[in-house]
């Protein structure tokens, strides 16, 4: 078998001699595009082009720091990496100035430094003791933000495929199941069902032809840590589903990305195609007589399709509804063929395993719980991102302390983990370790790893509604429960959104919630009622003051919402009067002014334009 | 010259029968095919999914079915702009929904029409466009904007519609 180690010592010493030359780093993964983060490409390389300047540019993925977006860092020989953030185009190109003619880092715009090895400079935080960072363990993220993942040779040069050579020359399938199994890896894709035993399955299952499926239809709303893998550092993906076909037994690999993705499925692309060219993908891998081939299968737009066998129908071509188990894929999966299927977040920790050893990933985590999670941190959040930490540490850590807690200091309301799926989680309850078990007593679930923060401005009754839509436009209809169920419960929390409810209406929910959660077909229905599960669990207090008082504290429900002028502070400035879509608002210039609230539709437009707060909601 | 009032030939089946010379016979790739259809027309019109029907020999009313099973496929001519609003969970409690109705009202949608009369647009909220850290977010094309605010909806519809109204004729 041809090892690796060759051409990655001159992929190593090549990316070592780079570090002698001035390079700008630019995050353009969706986040940072969405960010601006394009154009400052465009500009500083304009930028660099006219000048004649001997400058590298590199484009990476996300660094995780979406809340600084747009970002980029400067490298310096025989200098710490600096990193700035929320830039735009020309205070990045007078960035880059200031470096080159004076050799200084720009105090404005700097997030943070990180010396590698080389004299920090002083008066800047270092990356790894920024709030954000210090709490984080890099681990399947370890790469994403600092190699440019368009490149496979950044990838050999950082150890990678170096442990699918390790199983290839010196392990056998039944050994690496044994290590995955030992590790303790649970499936990352919300179920947390132990990795090692589905493998083992597959294993066992009879048949020449065998498939290993990535799920990486990342539907959930508030969830967005796969597409930064995808897109931050494929081959990591790639190298996990090579080394589960060769436990398997499998030679065909499919990834399943979902069409909102076209960043994401673009770079997988081309790095099947680098992949492949290397020797590293398709037949005879490194010599060894192992064959693995990877498809890119791209979704059209159905929630549903995260569900393992509406996958493997949509894969098909067929309408990606899913079907009873048993069989599990593991017996009867792709084509009726045997099948392991697993998600992005659990392939990508798959090399980093067999490189250490089970032993040091088993040492991360809770008893049952091992290993790292990466989280979407989304919401009233100071600090949006991704984060990766821990099983095992509080939410309150991952809410404060890392997230920097809520925006504008609103107060805390609750953190919905799990996305659709999933429930939300109370003040009172934010000390509980993340880990699958904690989280399933609380009524929520781990899911893929979103985190929604809602801070007193949200209304909960509105959150369990937003969901249950969500569910029923995306219910595929095959079973009663979840089609008519999930239906029924959205009219009646529409009903009491507008003001409509009854007691007896609380009581309908809980009962139609235990009806859809007991007896639909798939994990879209049976985990439908979790957000209205939880809400009323939580925040039973709204649902009652919607019902009994007709008030929506949140000032969220627009239907039990009431907008008045308080004349004490009206000055009749008549802004509101021109800014008002219905002539709800009359009165004449500099005496007060009154809404009529039969006109008024409630689109608090005038609250938003009035400048001495005259106007409010109850 | 101004040529807009010839016929011209609809290039686009050329273009059609030539992408499905790959899929001949593969009653597998449905998916696939729709979406490289769709990429042609901008939808998916009666006579493509015969079309397509014939070259993987499976009949239309399944390809229909998978057609209309899936959020991405429309059967209806859509605007030549296609604005993406992001409804996912970051963004609804960062106010999405005020977002959505600055378009609608900017583009004078009303009555719960999402594509304009002269086909420039067409507005689509989807679930979730997975760059939650930038919500409340939108996506015209293939370009994403973060972070937006309904004031400033005006002023980036603006930029499409000059775009258009450059292209349409020069001449």
């Amino acid at each position: 078998m041809h090892s690796l180690n060759d051409m990655r010592k001159q992929f190593q010493d090549a990316l070592e001699e780079s570090r002698k030359h001035t390079r700008v780093v630019i995050g353009l993964g969706t986040c940072g595009i969405a960010a601006g983060g394009d154009k400052i490409w465009h500009e500083v390389s304009r930028y660099i082009e006219t000048h004649r300047l001997e400058v590298e540019m590199m484009s990476t993925g996300c660094i995780g720091m979406c809340y600084a977006e747009p970002l980029m860092e400067v490298h310096m020989p025989g200098e710490p990496r600096f990193i700035y953030g929320n830039l735009t185009p020309e205070a990045a190109v007078d960035i880059l100035k200031l470096h080159l003619s004076e050799g200084k880092p720009s105090p404005e715009y700097i997030v943070a430094q990180d010396p590698r090895g080389f004299e920090a400079a002083a008066n800047i935080t270092r990356l790894d003791e920024t709030p954000f960072y210090k709490r984080q363990t890099k681990n399947i993220l370890g790469r994403c933000g600092i190699i440019d993942p368009e490149q496979i040779v950044h990838y050999i040069a950082l150890d990678g495929y170096a442990a699918l050579e390790k199983v290839l020359s010196a392990m056998s399938p039944i050994q690496v199941i044994e290590v995955i199994s030992r590790s303790g890896l649970r499936g990352r894709g919300g179920g947390g069902f132990p990795t090692g035993r589905k493998w083992e399955a597959a294993y066992h299952s009879y048949g020449s032809k065998k498939y290993v499926v990535c799920n990486a239809d990342e539907g959930d709303p508030g969830a967005f840590m796969d597409r930064s893998v995808l897109e931050g550092d494929p081959h990591e993906l790639l190298e996990g589903m090579a080394i589960c076909g060769y436990a398997i037994g499998a030679d065909e690999g499919y990834i399943y990305v979902r069409a909102e993705y076209p960043l994401a499925i673009k770079r997988l692309k081309k790095a099947i195609r680098d992949a492949e060219s290397m020797g590293i993908l398709g037949d005879n891998i490194l010599g060894s007589g192992f064959n693995f081939r990877v498809q890119i299968a791209a979704g059209a737009g159905a929630f549903v399709c995260g569900e393992e066998t509406a996958l493997m129908h949509s894969i098909e071509g067929k309408r990606g509804m899913p079907r009873v188990r048993p069989p599990y894929p593991a017996q009867s999966g792709l084509w009726g063929k045997p099948t392991n299927i697993n998600n992005v977040e659990t392939y990508a920790n798959v090399p980093g395993i067999i490189r250490q050893g089970a032993d040091q990933f088993a040492a991360m985590g809770t008893e049952n719980s091992k290993g790292s999670k990466v989280f979407a941190l989304t919401g009233k959040i100071n600090r949006t991102g991704l984060a990766e930490v821990p099983i095992g540490i509080s939410l309150r850590d991952i809410v404060f302390d890392i997230g920097g807690g809520i925006q504008n200091h609103k107060k805390y309301k609750a953190v919905q983990i799990g996305g659709p799926s999933g429930g939300c989680i109370p003040e009172n309850l934010l000390d509980t370790p993340v880990d699958y078990d904690s989280l399933l007593q609380l009524g929520a679930m781990m899911g893929s790893g979103g985190l929604v923060v809602m801070d007193e401005d949200t209304c909960m009754v509105d959150v369990a509604r937003y969901f249950l839509h969500f569910t029923q436009e995306e219910s595929c209809g095959k079973c009663a429960p979840c089609r008519e169920g999930t239906m029924r419960m959205l009219q009646i929390l529409e009903k009491i959104c507008d003001g409509k409810g009854t007691p007896q209406d609380l009581d309908t929910l809980e009962s139609l919630c235990r009806v859809v959660k007991t007896t639909s077909l798939c994990g879209l229905g049976q985990s439908a009622p979790n957000p209205v599960l939880a809400t009323l669990r939580y925040f039973r207090s709204e649902y009652e003051a919607h019902i009994y008082d007709k008030k929506c504290h949140a000032g969220v429900c627009t239907e039990l919402l009431d907008i008045t002028i308080n004349a004490d502070k009206c000055k009749g400035c008549t802004v509101c009067v021109d800014v008002c879509p219905t002539g709800a608002i009359k009165g004449e210039r500099k005496k007060p002014h009154v809404i009529d609230p039969a006109v008024c539709i409630k689109c608090q437009a005038c609250m938003v334009k009035c400048k001495f707060g005259a106007i409010s909601r109850g | 010259m101004c040529n807009c009032n010839e016929t011209i030939p609809d290039l686009r089946y050329a273009a059609l029968e030539k992408t499905l010379e790959k899929y001949q016979g593969k009653s597998g790739k449905i998916i696939p095919a729709l979406q490289e259809t769709q990429e042609i027309f901008g939808y998916l019109p009666d006579d493509a999914i015969k079309a397509i029907a014939a070259a993987l020999k499976v009949p239309s009313s399944e390809i229909f079915g998978v057609a209309t099973f899936y959020g991405q496929f429309h059967l209806q001519a859509r605007g030549k702009n296609i604005i993406r609003v992001c409804t996912g969970t970051a963004c609804h409690v960062q106010g999405s929904g005020k977002i959505l109705d600055a378009i609608t009202q900017t583009l004078g949608l009303t009555g719960g029409m999402m594509t304009t009369e002269d086909l420039l647009f067409t507005v689509e909220p989807v679930a979730c466009l997975g760059a939650c850290g930038m919500a409340p977010v939108i996506m015209i094309n293939e370009e994403a904007y973060g972070r937006v605010s309904p004031d400033d909806v005006p002023e980036i519809l603006a930029q499409y519609q000059e775009k258009d109204g450059k292209e349409k004729c020069i001449a």
